[in-house]
């Protein structure tokens, strides 16, 4: 008995038209400089922004210290202060010069000492309060210096677990990730796909035996390509250049990150099949996938602050969850067994958003 | 019939694209679809190659329905849309070698049929398709449509914005690729044109006007035809108009073209002109197609 097939089974000549048509998509990206420079050198440049420059990390603390008597004890913490790292030593200076010292940005912290201050004596901290986050940051390290033995009255004794030093790029370099993976992947697949009906080759790349979602899935092969090299570059910076250490396992970071990344081919094949032009494409892209990114995701600002209605939001966005597991074994060295749910939700979001977009992607024009 | 249109009708909206369409094309002819800006052209090549769907009636390729059989017909056309759509990024040879590949063919095996075109195309074969000329691209983008060997052609305003030389070039191609035995549909705006076509239809307003050979087409709609040379064309053509004597009068060129009631002659019109030089032409397939469009309204 003879079955009738729903559509003719694919010879071995249209593997060769679907490399051709990667080929091609290749030839697109290396020849369109603008779209190099958003694939390899946006997530460099990020990467050294949120690194270095934007950081709420304290470097370079200046300290002016007031000593009635420069005990031992005393001569004993300036030594220990000015080899750390973090703190620069600026000199004694008068208790009634405090304020000015502060004011002409001298220092940014005065430490008093009690006129006879011995090991763990009384001390106060006076600090310049105009930058509020580096304050408190400087205070913190500050106590934590002259407050060494934990030994004294009532005050908990804080320890700081998988980021003793607080380095901001611990957290920022899960939520670049979650950034640039959809920037590459979601913008650059919809407005690709968009130019085709944009520029009308899209016509006749339909009428030829080529199936339709054929053409979707070639596009996806180069970008998803280049995000992996990305995925490579970020966490060779993130280690060498910016110190995190990659605790956990790399092969949970990149199985979660390749899932991350076919949701956002999918979230790109989305929008390429809502819209008509790369503008809008590219509006929409920025719009509906960026920003929640970097508001709702917790890479700038964290889930817990957030009223309950935008907590409520960020469980869709899915930055939200890769971030949130990447952190957890990034920094705390966990095994997959800590990101099981996040790992689901991403997958199950990411065959939602691939079936729907399919069954959108159109054989015809209208 | 190699392509075959049965009363195919299309609307958008409010608009009726196409209306009642019916044509068919045999093999081994270029049949012209002569029309101007809006008739209808481009939707009819969208339906026959499967790209929109019609709302009524039934159109096949070599046999094969244009809505059930949708994949037979993709593969078996060659399609050259409106607007230059091949990729400007891509040299001459990348192109054709993407579209050879895309119908899972090489651009060696099927050599013989592009062989003609493309000996124009080799010196600039390195080129990017963006920095082609007008005529080139037009070549290049009928390459590409022909590297599978389809087994039909569909050309919509494939001479649209080319230079006149190229345009020719364009015609005498056209003419190889019939004699292989592959039909043609072929659409244009320029009416000059229709001479280079075995058969045409006149479509305006996503009617068919009428179907024939040029020759034919304009013998059943003769009737006497004059031009007029006036010195102030305009005023000319106003006072024209509002002969009782005159049934149409256009500006044709640097004259003016004017259908008369029965019975007026030559001299009538001189006279009625204080002696503008007139004199009997006979009509080419424009004026058939502006008499056959004043008809209809």
């Amino acid at each position: 008995m003879k079955y009738s097939v729903p559509w003719p089974e694919m010879p071995p000549e249209m593997n060769k038209s679907f490399i051709a048509f990667v080929k091609k998509e290749v030839l697109h990206i290396l020849r369109d400089p603008r779209t190099m420079i958003v694939a390899l050198l946006v997530p460099v440049v990020q990467m050294i922004l949120f690194g270095f420059a934007i950081s709420t990390e304290v470097n370079d603390v200046e300290v002016a210290v007031v000593a009635p008597h420069i005990t031992p004890a005393v001569e004993a913490k300036i030594d220990q202060l000015s080899h750390n790292p973090y703190f620069t030593f600026k000199g004694y200076i008068d208790g009634r010069d405090i304020d000015r010292t502060l004011a002409s940005n001298e220092a940014l912290a005065v430490i008093v000492f009690d006129r006879d201050y011995t090991i763990n004596g009384k001390t106060q901290l006076v600090m310049d309060g105009s930058n509020p986050n580096t304050a408190q940051t400087a205070a913190g390290y500050l106590t934590q210096v002259l407050d060494d033995t934990s030994s004294s009255g009532l005050a908990p004794g804080v320890t700081i677990l998988y980021n003793p030093q607080l380095k901001s790029a611990y957290n920022f370099v899960p939520g670049i990730m979650g950034l640039i993976f959809i920037l590459i992947c979601a913008m650059l697949t919809s407005v690709s796909i968009v130019r085709e009906k944009e520029t009308g080759t899209m016509e006749v790349l339909l009428v030829s035996p080529i199936r339709p979602v054929m053409i979707v899935v070639a596009k996806m092969v180069p970008y998803f390509i280049l995000a992996c090299i990305d995925l490579a570059v970020i966490l060779l910076i993130a280690r060498f250049a910016l110190d995190v250490p990659l605790s956990g396992s790399l092969a949970a970071i990149f199985i979660l990150s390749f899932i991350y990344i076919v949701l956002s081919l999918a979230l790109g094949l989305l929008i390429s099949t809502l819209v008509d032009s790369q503008m809008v494409a590219l509006l929409m892209a920025g719009m509906v996938l960026i920003m929640p990114v970097m508001m709702l995701s917790g890479m700038l600002y964290p889930i817990e602050n957030m009223p309950a209605i935008l907590r409520g939001v960020s469980c869709i966005v899915p930055a939200r969850w890769y971030i949130e597991a990447t952190r957890k074994i990034m920094v705390e060295g966990l095994g997959f067994g800590y990101i099981f749910m996040e790992l689901a939700i991403l997958t199950g979001m990411t065959l939602f958003l691939i079936i729907v977009s399919v069954k959108r992607f159109k054989k015809r024009l209208e | 019939m190699e392509i075959d249109v049965k009363h195919i009708s299309k609307r958008f909206g409010a608009i009726k694209a196409l209306d009642d369409v019916s044509l068919d094309v045999a093999a081994g002819e270029v049949f012209g679809l002569l029309g101007p800006d809006g008739a209808g052209k481009t939707t009819l090549f969208r339906i026959l190659t499967t790209l929109i769907l019609p709302d009524a009636g039934s159109a096949s390729v070599c046999g094969a329905d244009v809505v059930s059989q949708w994949s037979r017909v993709r593969a078996m056309s060659g399609y050259m849309p409106g607007r230059f759509s091949l990729y400007p990024d891509l040299s001459v040879e990348e192109n054709l070698n993407f579209f050879a590949s895309l119908f899972g063919t090489t651009v060696k095996d099927n050599f013989d049929v592009i062989a003609p075109i493309y000996n124009q195309l080799a010196p600039f074969r390195k080129r990017r398709a963006g920095k082609l000329s007008g005529g080139m691209k037009q070549k290049l983008a009928l390459c590409c449509a022909l590297i599978h060997k389809p087994a039909a052609l569909f050309l919509d305003e494939p001479t649209t914005g080319v230079d006149a030389v190229s345009r020719g070039e364009f015609w005498d191609i056209l003419s190889e690729i019939k004699s292989s035995g592959m039909p043609v549909l072929v659409s244009t705006p320029y009416m000059d044109e229709a001479s280079r076509c075995d058969r045409v239809a006149l479509i305006d307003k996503g009617h068919i006007l009428t179907t024939g050979t040029p020759a034919d087409i304009v013998s059943r709609n003769s009737m006497p035809l004059f031009a007029v040379k006036g010195n102030d064309n305009y005023s000319t053509l106003l006072r024209l108009r509002a002969m009782p004597e005159v049934a149409e009068a256009y500006l044709f060129g640097q004259d003016i073209h004017v259908y008369t009631q029965p019975g007026v002659n030559a001299d009538n019109l001189r006279k009625s002109l204080d002696g503008a030089e007139v004199t009997e032409v006979s009509p080419g397939i424009e004026d058939v197609f502006i008499k056959l469009m004043g008809n209809g309204q």
